[in-house]
């Protein structure tokens, strides 16, 4: 993990994997270098992830408090990663700021993944699209993410205490990027109709945030673009089925799909 | 020394607590009945009023979505009151800026209070409770921020007599600033901030402001009252800070024999033991600082929730939250704490809470204002 400075932010960059580039974009859970995704993706391209501001150990100026503000600060980014287009992987909240983002400089961009993406409203205003994870148990918001939840259960007694701030820090952050308007920015749905790039919108089956339709639903709002489900998988498919993303993300990039 | 009579207004008469998940946010209103809400209110009214005439002052507060504290417009409450009380003073604690979109418009409330009460204001400003941000939709990140700007924002909005000026901060926008009323009291009404962390209060002390805080017990209480002068110091506002810049607030019952004492105190743990409250509304992300929440994850007690091992009357008067006995006792018990804490210049005394019915708060009130508020009265730090 390198550390970059970025339109004034101090950014952690991670970069691995070989081939042609891609811009990862985490979602609400953070960056982490260890998941087992990364390096099969790695065999088939050079990854670029940051952390975005207030996430790990990156800085979070007090100018930013939307994903949108996060989009801009990756204009520069992209600028320093060069002209070539670059495909994406924007996983949930990162699925926002890469949405926000593409709607910005589509040219930039080759094939675009969405992965469980929020940031859109698509229902009636008398129910939330996505459930409010910030006036739910924990116990109900780990079936909501996982497919098999007793996986991914963190013990805060076996972590360190800069992996807790990390941790903290995260959910803060999320916390106040997402706040209000609650996962969504108004806007974006507007905007995106720009985006003309090959698309593919994924998520698992028992996804309990993100449901099929809210996807089919963003998924219409490009104009090239489609769905596809993971069996096996919750709101993060990447980490609960590695193999069979890294198979449909690469079929999908390498337009094999 | 002065002593305020509280109560939170609390709509008590619920269902059994295993029967549901939370007494804040999520509580169905279903078991409020507004016709017994109704007889409460006024009864509630009575006794602020009959504290009054035995010479104690008025506070009270806010809270939403919660049977604790059925006060979501304290100005509401507190407009009655300035009209229908003709001397005590008016607190209120406080107005949770934090969470109110419109700053001037609180300014505005707070002028009209002040006049109608012709200068009997103290203006009272909390950043609210982590169990506040979801009736209010308020982002929890970046609220000391707001709270400090807004608060900028109305005294601006208070001090300016001279046609409209403007405010664009990082929160809170206006350009025609020019509120009718203005306060009665000149500059501005006092100002006061309730906090229960060190860290809170040495931004109080540093502003001059009357720092008050709720049930923080012996130590909890001492280290914010160091830190505010601490920070008055710093401040360059003088070696030595007066008391009336220092509030503390407890449960209070005076009796005239221990055991009708404690009978009264044992209803008034109701506000501590009723207090059912899930984490995902006690600690939004946020709240605390990360260093707090590494803290609490390893174990360590929540910053506001010491008070509620307190679920006794014997260690709730152990820990300095409550007071509670005859006047002999009850004396002793608040000189205990005011020494411990190097002094302060208000009580505030939560005198009513959940079951502690009308006459049996009227009878503390009384013992409290005849036999004990007198003694207080030669209390030096």
């Amino acid at each position: 993990m390198a550390t970059i400075e970025l339109a004034g932010i101090s950014l952690d960059l991670w970069e691995g994997g070989t081939g042609r580039p891609l811009l990862f974009l985490h979602g609400a859970g953070g960056f982490r270098a260890d998941h087992p995704f990364l390096g099969l993706l790695g065999e088939h391209r050079r990854i670029t992830a940051p952390s975005h501001p207030g996430f790990g150990a990156s800085s979070l100026p007090d100018w930013i408090d939307r994903p949108e503000d996060i989009a801009h600060v990756y204009l520069n980014l992209l600028d320093r990663l060069g002209p070539e287009p670059i495909d994406l992987i924007a996983c949930s909240l990162g699925g926002w700021i890469g949405a926000e983002l593409t709607s910005m400089v589509p040219e930039k961009f080759g094939k675009l993944i969405f992965v469980a993406p929020v940031g859109v409203k698509l229902g009636s205003r008398d129910t939330l699209d996505i459930p409010d994870i910030f006036a739910l148990p924990a116990a109900t918001i780990e079936k909501l993410l996982y497919h098999q939840p007793e996986r991914f259960r963190a013990d805060p007694s076996k972590l360190t205490d800069q992996e807790l701030t990390i941790m903290l820090r995260n959910r803060e952050t999320t916390a106040l990027l997402t706040w209000e308007p609650y996962m969504h920015n108004p806007k974006l749905r507007h905007r995106l109709r720009r985006v003309t790039n090959p698309a593919l919108f994924l998520r698992g089956e028992h996804d309990g945030l993100i449901a099929a339709d809210y996807m089919d639903g963003y998924a219409k709002l490009l104009p090239n673009a489609r769905t596809m489900t993971l069996p096996d998988a919750g709101h993060v498919p990447q980490v609960e089925q590695p193999e069979a993303f890294v198979k449909a993300a690469i079929a999908f990039l390498n337009g094999e799909a | 020394m002065k002593a305020w009579h509280f109560s939170e207004t609390a709509y008590h008469l619920l269902p059994p607590a295993e029967t549901y998940e939370s007494i804040r946010v999520s509580l169905p209103n279903r078991h409020y009945d507004p016709r017994i809400g109704a007889d409460l209110y006024h009864r509630y009214l009575d006794e602020w009023l009959l504290a009054e005439d035995e010479g104690l002052d008025i506070m009270l507060n806010e809270h939403h979505q919660t049977a604790t504290c059925v006060d979501p417009a304290a100005p509401l409450m507190l407009a009655v009151l300035a009209r229908q009380s003709h001397k005590a003073r008016l607190l209120i604690l406080g107005n949770p800026i934090a969470n109110r979109r419109q700053p001037i418009r609180v300014a505005e409330e707070m002028a009209m209070i002040d006049v109608l009460s012709r200068g009997r204001l103290e203006a009272g400003f909390v950043r609210g409770v982590p169990y506040e941000i979801s009736p209010a939709n308020s982002n929890p990140m970046r609220m000391n921020e707001r709270e400090f700007e807004a608060l900028d924002m109305i005294v601006k909005a208070w001090t300016n007599h001279d046609g409209p000026v403007s405010f664009e901060g990082r929160f809170f926008h206006a350009r025609q600033i020019n509120i009718w009323p203005r306060p009665y009291q000149t500059p501005h009404p006092p100002i006061w901030i309730s906090t229960t962390s060190p860290a809170g209060a040495a931004r109080v002390g540093t502003r001059g402001y009357v720092q008050a805080t709720f049930l923080t017990g012996f130590d909890g209480t001492k280290q914010i009252f160091d830190s505010y002068r601490r920070a008055w110091r710093e401040a360059g506002r003088g070696d030595s800070v007066p008391e009336d810049r220092l509030a503390y607030a407890a449960l209070v019952y005076t009796g005239e024999t221990e055991a009708e004492a404690h009978a009264g105190a044992e209803k008034l743990l109701w506000y501590v033991t009723s207090n059912k409250v899930p984490p995902h509304f006690a600690s939004p992300p946020g709240y605390v600082p990360v260093e707090a929440g590494v803290k609490m994850l390893r174990g360590a007690e929540h910053p506001l929730s010491a008070f509620a091992k307190a679920a006794s009357v014997e260690a709730a008067i152990k820990a300095g939250i409550m007071m509670a006995g005859t006047p002999d006792q009850v004396v002793k018990q608040i000189r205990a704490v005011y020494d411990h804490v190097g002094g302060f210049g208000h009580l505030l005394n939560m005198g009513q809470a959940g079951f502690l019915e009308h006459d049996e708060t009227v009878k503390g009130i009384r013992m409290f204002a005849r036999e004990v508020f007198p003694r207080l009265q030669e209390f030096r730090a």
